[in-house]
């Protein structure tokens, strides 16, 4: 665990009436394997939620069925009020609105840290490069790597990259940002670095699902926090409440097991 | 923590040393690398000994080299005055006489200055492609340089080339606009639509009316044919031309790999995606196509290519066998690709598709912009191997009656001065091949290298 927040720095943040995703009744089997069960989860726009559970629980598979990396079977999932059916052009906008950030950062490695960041903007929004270099640069430095912009991905160390991988779905001015375990192939002295500017985000009202085991970011700025088992939502709280009045066994057995060390 | 009773705190830390002094010089190098063991000294002894026979025929066999004869008894009387009967001495005098021969084949003499234009052009074109160093404004060479090549290798009239280009121009026209608006794939259909559409049948009708459609472009590209023909008639602006089967030589196998080489590529790639594609029949097309052609020998598809397609292409056609020979190369190699690329794009975390997926670029954005960058550069050493593999295959054009540099050594061999000649020949030719495949191999080494920059 970091001692990068405390549940009395949470700030007070909005959240809106506006639902960002709205998740119904929905499964998905991989073959025979039933890996979401029944799942339903609204999510209002500025809300920050935390999902966390044991591994191989589902949550990776969840919040990829978001942007269609993985298809659900049965079902609705509504984002920004757009229904993701298997319409290729409905998928891609859902996917130009929705900023995600992977466990192992994936960057591109053949191209610059500016290129991966204006690769989107300018390919799929049409911005011209020089804007798209302005803005690449803003969140850049707003990642705090500016002076980075020119050397490739294997030249920075992992946390840096993590930045990077941020600012470049950053770039694309999404409205909802998810998280899968951006943290765990850190080194413990880089995550702090990456927490404290999902922090920031979380500050400026982003929409955030965040699937991490890092308590102390979850205490600092989730809304709600989510713990899933079996494919299934399990319990589902405001962090206070959560972690010291967990109501199930397994998130109590869960809870115990992560935090006992 | 309590501290153990052996524990043991650094109170100052320390300082970087150089790395100890590496003993040098030659006889410590060849120690270490030739002498290092028994077996390593017997193997270094036994590779001399054959290295210094091999020399010793082959040095001074080709430095008594007779350069000036008339026919290859008249070599051995030379010889035979100079060194003694018996010593053995090459036959350069053959070289000497038939280099053109074996460089341009039946090309006419007078007319040597258009391929050597031709490959002027070509280098011009391709170096800034190859050496990113050079200013990107040279590629505006590309678009136009195969046609002016093509020119200036078979001559004829100016406005062939000059319709066949407005004619990709207005194809490519309708491939961007209605690709734009409607997505790639779109823009293919409606491509070759246009093609089929617009050009095979007004072409036709033109050459029904006309009758001007003579050449084998004219078959291809039959609008621009016919109104090629009648625009020389208005506007006669030609070079001599030159018939296929006076091509020949190097010339003609570097026509023909170079092609091969150009159009296979993109070949390549396409089948490559097309067997990971999740349509069904793009994929089962694709993977029959690259089995079906990769498991005949290139010779037979040559045959098939030089006899067959006569039966398959409408009557009255003169489809050269220049290009179809071409054809078949280019779609041979691009079979062989296509596994190569596949390899890479197999080695290709999956995570990249996914970074790609996630930020919204469709399927050929994210092709050509992140997966095949990557999955080319991983398989650039498969590439140049089938590349020079299949520039040395060019070889075979013989068998169907293209006089390749082999194909001219035969029948400079069926000449009574120089029957009986075969050691120079093949020196000169190999000579000729090992250049440009050992560039291919060195360029693919700089390649690699500079694209190593990325290390992950
Ligand atoms: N592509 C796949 N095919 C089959 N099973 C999968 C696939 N991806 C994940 N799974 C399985 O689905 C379950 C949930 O995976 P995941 O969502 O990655 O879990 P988590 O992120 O909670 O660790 C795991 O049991 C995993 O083995
Ligand atoms: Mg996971």
């Amino acid at each position: 665990m970091t001692d990068t927040a405390t549940a009395d720095t949470a700030p007070l943040m909005q959240v809106s009436d506006e639902i960002a995703i709205e998740i119904e009744a929905m499964n998905k089997w991989y073959g025979n394997f039933h890996v979401l069960r029944d799942i339903n989860l609204t999510v209002r726009r500025g809300e920050r939620i935390v999902i966390c559970g044991p591994s191989g629980s589902g949550k990776s598979t969840l919040i990829r069925c978001i942007n269609r990396l993985e298809e659900h079977q049965s079902g609705r999932i509504t984002v920004d009020g757009t229904e993701l059916s298997s319409d290729i052009k409905n998928i891609d906008r859902i996917r130009s609105e929705v900023g995600m950030v992977f466990q192992h950062f994936n960057l591109f490695p053949h191209l610059t840290i500016l290129e991966n960041c204006t690769l989107a903007p300018i390919w799929v929004r049409g911005v011209p490069r020089r804007e798209a270099e302005e803005t690449a640069m803003q969140f850049l430095e707003k990642v705090r790597i500016p002076e980075q912009s020119q050397k490739y991905p294997g030249q920075l160390s992992g946390g840096q990259q993590q930045r990077v991988a941020i600012a470049r779905a950053l770039c694309m001015k999404p409205r909802i940002m998810l998280f899968d375990e951006p943290t765990s192939a850190l080194d413990p002295e880089m995550i702090k670095e990456v927490l404290d500017t999902m922090i920031e985000l979380a500050e400026e009202g982003m929409t955030m699902l965040c699937v991490t085991h890092e308590m102390g970011f979850a205490q600092a700025v989730a809304n709600r926090v989510i713990f899933m088992d079996q494919g299934q939502i399990v319990e589902e709280n405001e962090p206070r409440e959560f972690f010291s009045n967990p109501q199930s066994e397994r998130t109590k057995l869960f809870l115990s097991q992560i935090l006992d060390h | 923590m309590t501290e153990p009773a052996t524990g043991f705190v650094r109170t100052e830390m320390l300082d970087p040393l150089a790395p100890p002094e590496r003993a040098g010089g030659p006889l410590v190098w060849l120690r270490a690398n030739l002498f290092s063991s028994w077996l390593n000294a017997i193997l270094t002894v036994i590779s001399l000994y054959v290295v210094w026979r091999v020399l010793a025929t082959v040095v001074p066999w080709a430095a008594n080299g007779i350069w000036d004869a008339t026919s290859l008894s008249n070599c051995r009387e030379i010889r035979d005055e100079l060194y003694g009967p018996g010593v053995p001495g090459a036959c350069w005098a053959v070289i000497h006489d038939r280099w053109r021969q074996l460089l341009f084949g039946f090309y006419p003499k007078a007319l040597y200055w258009r391929p050597i234009l031709a490959l002027a052009i070509f280098v011009v074109t391709v170096l800034p492609f190859l050496v990113p160093a050079l200013p990107r404004r040279l590629m505006w060479m590309a678009p136009v340089a195969p046609f002016a090549i093509f020119w200036l290798l078979w001559g004829g009239s100016v406005w062939t080339p000059v319709l066949a280009m407005a004619g990709l121009a207005v194809i490519w026209g309708v491939w961007s606009s209605v690709g734009d608006r409607h997505g790639a794939f779109a823009g293919w259909v409606a491509g070759i639509v246009a093609l089929v559409v617009i050009f095979l049948p007004v072409g036709r009708a033109f050459d029904a009316v006309l009758g001007t459609g003579e050449t084998w472009l004219d078959a291809l590209f039959p609008l621009a044919g016919n109104i090629g023909a009648l625009l020389e008639r208005a506007l006669p602006a030609s070079i001599q031309s030159v018939i296929t089967r006076e091509f020949g030589g190097f010339e003609l196998s570097f026509i023909i790999g170079v092609a091969g080489i150009i159009l296979s590529l993109p070949l390549g790639i396409l089948l490559a995606l097309g067997r990971q594609s999740h349509l069904l029949v793009v994929r089962v097309l694709s993977v029959s196509f690259i089995e079906i052609i990769r498991g005949v020998p290139l010779i037979v598809w040559l045959f098939t290519a030089s006899l067959l397609l006569n039966y398959f292409l409408p009557p009255g056609t003169n489809f050269d066998l220049m290009l179809r020979v071409i054809i078949m190369v280019t779609i041979f190699a691009g079979a062989y690709l296509a596994e190569v690329i596949r390899g890479g794009l197999a080695a290709l975390p999956k995570g990249q598709y996914e970074a790609a997926d996630a930020l919204g670029l469709d399927y050929w954005k994210s092709m050509r912009l992140i997966i095949l960058p990557q999955a080319l550069k991983i398989s650039i050493p498969g590439i140049v191997n089938t590349f020079i593999a299949m520039f040395k295959d060019t070889t075979l054009v013989m068998f169907v009656g293209l006089l390749d540099p082999l194909g001219l050594s035969n029948s400079i061999r069926a000449d009574q001065s120089w029957n009986g000649i075969y050691w120079e020949l093949f020196l000169f030719i190999g000579a000729l091949f090992f250049v440009v495949c050992f560039g291919m191999s060195r360029y693919s080494m700089y390649l690699e290298h500079r694209l190593a920059r990325d290390r992950r």
